[in-house]
């Protein structure tokens, strides 16, 4: 049995230009031990379904089940919601400012998380709080400890909020972005640690980003969201090497990669993500899609096991096959070369209207 | 100290022919004011002695982590700020003391586009009168003239002009983006200073945007001085990059002498953080971890800014402020401001500063930390169970 399954979460919010569809049928697991990477461009719904997998999402439509240990976290009682929050289930957000309470002391809040969830003595919490401060890195934590979350740089805070969320060494740990508003040494920092910690502790890590880059770094298993579904899931080798997923593939097409050729242009995928209030027919991704044809319009692509691998599903249309579907990029992608050449053109034209 | 011409520019023009020169730009703010009526004596060094020469036509990346004095920078070159000492010189001619209508003469020429696609337009203006907003402010073109010419421009960077009535709220972040492009455009400038103006995006808008500007430097023969943190991008988008730390330039090289052979420990350290969208390469990488954080620019350190930070520190780094000059026989394009530059294939991961720092951990009491928390009593099994009863 995986640590968390979730099956067919559907969550959706009511506003004032109607209902909001944030995520529709995401299923994922998570094994004990495992990092699983959940990335997708913003109002993908990749922070919503964790939020509301915890409970944190007051006021939404939840359908759906999320098995932790093989309770179904969306029926429980707020009681029993709050004993697995925090105990069992560590969580760590992008904005450790605003994740934080400004008007008590760092420690204070290591300690008070630690006292609601044990019998030990305020000493022993607090002690406690300064081998997390330690251990995440923040230097004389002895002193710290009695600091104010403004006292702390980011990436300090940011730490501070991993030293609390692995405070009572729980089985999971859901990262939302959390090192998004970092820069790359302090990320650099952060990652370390809690690569450490779940190498130490063998807890299970949820990694919410945007970033590609963070992924490769760290994910074994890779969930690729847009519109609030899953488009694509596989072990991350297979998803940088052998991706299937038009969504996937333009992703990774429109980030630059270092050492390539500077003079090539960047592919990014025209045009933006949907309203998840007025979604499009058949496949969310169609209207971007330089691959889609009648049935994308059509028909809502279901998860399917490509290339021949079990553990590797895309919701997309296109062959299954690995050869087939990699003779279809080839032929899509002289397509659009022919095609920005022509915009090349246009392009030019228009240079002379404007000189 | 400026670096000679050694590459030709990939935007076109003649690269010899310096657009901007910046001279030991100096640049401070005034903070913690106790008293109404008294001065503070405490300042922000945001920017330290900053130069450098921007060829017509080229791109130069400007890299450096939060308040390293990037933005301060951009800001003291389209002079939005005046800056506290050292000289601007645009053209041929000093703007570091312009006021008034001379100023405005060379706003035209240098333009800038912001960070944030949402708080650089103003929500109440249509989308045509922020983009001729420029010609208003200059007294060019009227009318219907201005407007044709608004329609061209937002044609131009890939907007539909039939949407020059819009309000901003109607576009989305890449179009803002693209509404800013347009307004940088307007007065045909020489220069245009991009402030980070990918990183709010996602990426597959943040691709758009930035084949949108090398379209248009290409066309319009357009000089860029390219602000981000994001490594990756400015690789793609410069020919030259400089690296900034605690406001002083730690390393300016052309692009691939930069990210293939970095002198500078920081600009190492920033290079192996970044990260790689491809697993394998990942694997490969060895990270250098920095300790500690970025020093507060109120007292910066003495002598190398970085010498708290350094894996290679010495007692001279601590005395001395090494001078931005070519290290170890590279061409004089290539600077870097460090007493003891790193060598091709150097494994910096294990180099130990031979002066003291303020080091959180090492990693074997991490070990210790660690193995001591999981054997706490109280803590491994937490009584939760009987409170959820």
């Amino acid at each position: 049995m995986a640590l968390l399954e979730v099956e067919d979460l559907h969550v959706s919010f009511n506003t004032a230009d109607g209902v909001v569809k944030a995520v529709r049928g995401l299923t994922f697991s998570v094994d004990r031990g495992q990092t699983i990477g959940i990335v997708g461009e913003s109002g993908s719904g990749k922070s919503v379904s964790t939020q509301t997998i915890m409970g944190l999402t007051a006021g939404a439509r939840v359908s759906g089940e999320a098995r932790f240990e093989g309770q179904n976290l969306l029926t429980m009682s707020d009681k029993e919601l709050r004993s697995v929050r925090g105990a069992k289930v560590g969580m760590i957000f992008q904005d450790p400012l605003s994740s934080l309470h400004p008007y008590y002391k760092v420690g204070w809040q290591i300690v008070e998380m630690v006292r609601a969830h044990t019998n030990v003595s305020k000493a022993a919490a607090k002690n406690r709080a300064i081998d997390l401060l330690r251990l995440v890195g923040i230097p004389k934590p002895e002193a710290r400890v009695d600091e104010y979350p403004h006292q702390f740089s980011g990436g300090m805070r940011q730490r501070a909020m991993i030293a609390m969320a692995m405070a009572l060494n729980p089985i999971l740990l859901i990262a939302d972005e959390p090192t998004t508003a970092l820069d790359v040494t302090v990320q650099a920092q952060v990652l370390d640690v809690m690569e450490r910690l779940q190498q130490e502790f063998g807890t299970a890590i949820v990694m919410i980003t945007h970033d590609m880059g963070v992924i490769a770094d760290i994910a074994d298993d890779v969930v690729v969201m847009y519109a609030g579904t899953a488009m694509e899931k596989a072990e991350r080798r297979e998803l940088f090497y052998h991706n299937h997923h038009p969504y996937t593939e333009g992703l990774l097409a429109s980030i630059p990669q270092p050492g390539a050729d500077r003079t090539k242009r960047l592919l990014p995928i025209h045009g933006t993500p949907p309203s998840l209030i007025q979604l499009p027919t058949g496949c969310p991704f169609h209207p971007r899609c330089p691959y889609a044809f009648d049935k994308c319009v059509a028909e809502t692509p279901p998860l399917r096991s490509v290339h021949g691998r079990t553990d590797h599903e895309s919701a997309c249309w296109l062959p299954t096959d690995e050869s087939e579907r990699v003779a279809e990029r080839t032929r899509v992608q002289a397509v659009l070369a022919a095609q920005s050449e022509i915009d090349t053109e246009v392009a030019k034209d228009l240079t002379e209207v404007t000189a | 100290m400026s670096a000679p011409a050694t590459a030709p520019a990939r935007g076109g023009g003649d690269s010899s022919d310096v657009l901007l020169r910046v001279e030991n730009v100096v640049k401070e703010f005034p903070v913690g004011s106790t008293s109404l009526f008294r001065r503070s004596r405490d300042v922000v060094h945001a920017v330290d002695g900053v130069s450098f020469e921007l060829r017509r036509g080229e791109t130069l990346g400007l890299v450096g982590e939060t308040g390293c004095g990037k933005s301060t920078l951009a800001r003291c070159i389209t002079r939005l700020y005046s800056i506290t000492g050292g000289s601007v010189e645009f053209d041929g001619k000093d703007i570091s003391k312009l006021e008034g209508g001379d100023l405005r003469e060379v706003r035209r020429d240098v333009q800038m586009i912001f960070q944030d696609p949402y708080g650089s337009l103003n929500p109440r203006r249509r989308v045509g009168s922020i983009i001729s907003d420029p010609f208003a402010i200059h007294g060019t073109l009227q009318g219907a003239a201005r407007k044709r010419r608004v329609q061209e421009l937002m044609e131009l960077v890939g907007l539909n002009p039939e949407h020059y009535n819009r309000f901003p709220n109607e576009f989305s972040g890449g179009q803002r983006q693209r509404i800013g492009v347009a307004r940088a455009l307007a007065l045909q400038p020489k220069l245009i200073v991009c402030d980070e103006p990918v990183s709010a995006l996602d990426v597959s808008i943040q691709a758009q945007i930035i084949n949108l500007l090398a379209d248009l430097q290409s066309e319009l023969g357009l000089t860029y001085l390219f602000i981000a943190h994001d490594l990756s991008v400015v690789q793609h988008v410069s020919d030259r990059v400089a690296v900034m730390y605690l406001g002083k330039v730690a390393e300016l090289a052309d692009v691939d002498d930069l990210y293939g052979h970095p002198r500078h420990p920081y600009s190492n350290a920033l290079l192996s953080a970044v990260p790689v969208a491809d697993p394998n390469a990942a694997a490969q990488r060895e990270r250098i971890v920095l300790i500690g954080d970025v020093p507060s620019p109120i007292h910066p350190p003495s002598g190398c800014h970085f010498h708290t930070r350094c894996p290679k520190a010495q007692e001279i780094c601590v005395t001395e402020d090494p001078a931005l000059v070519p290290r170890l026989g590279d061409g004089p394009g290539h600077v870097a401001a460090c007493h003891f530059p790193v060598a091709d294939g150097e494994d910096l991961s294990k180099a130990r500063a031979a002066i003291e720092q303020e080091d959180a951990t090492d990693a074997e009491d991490v070990g210790a930390v660690l193995a001591g928390l999981a054997d706490t009593p109280g803590f491994t099994e937490p009584t939760r169970q009987e409170e959820a009863r």
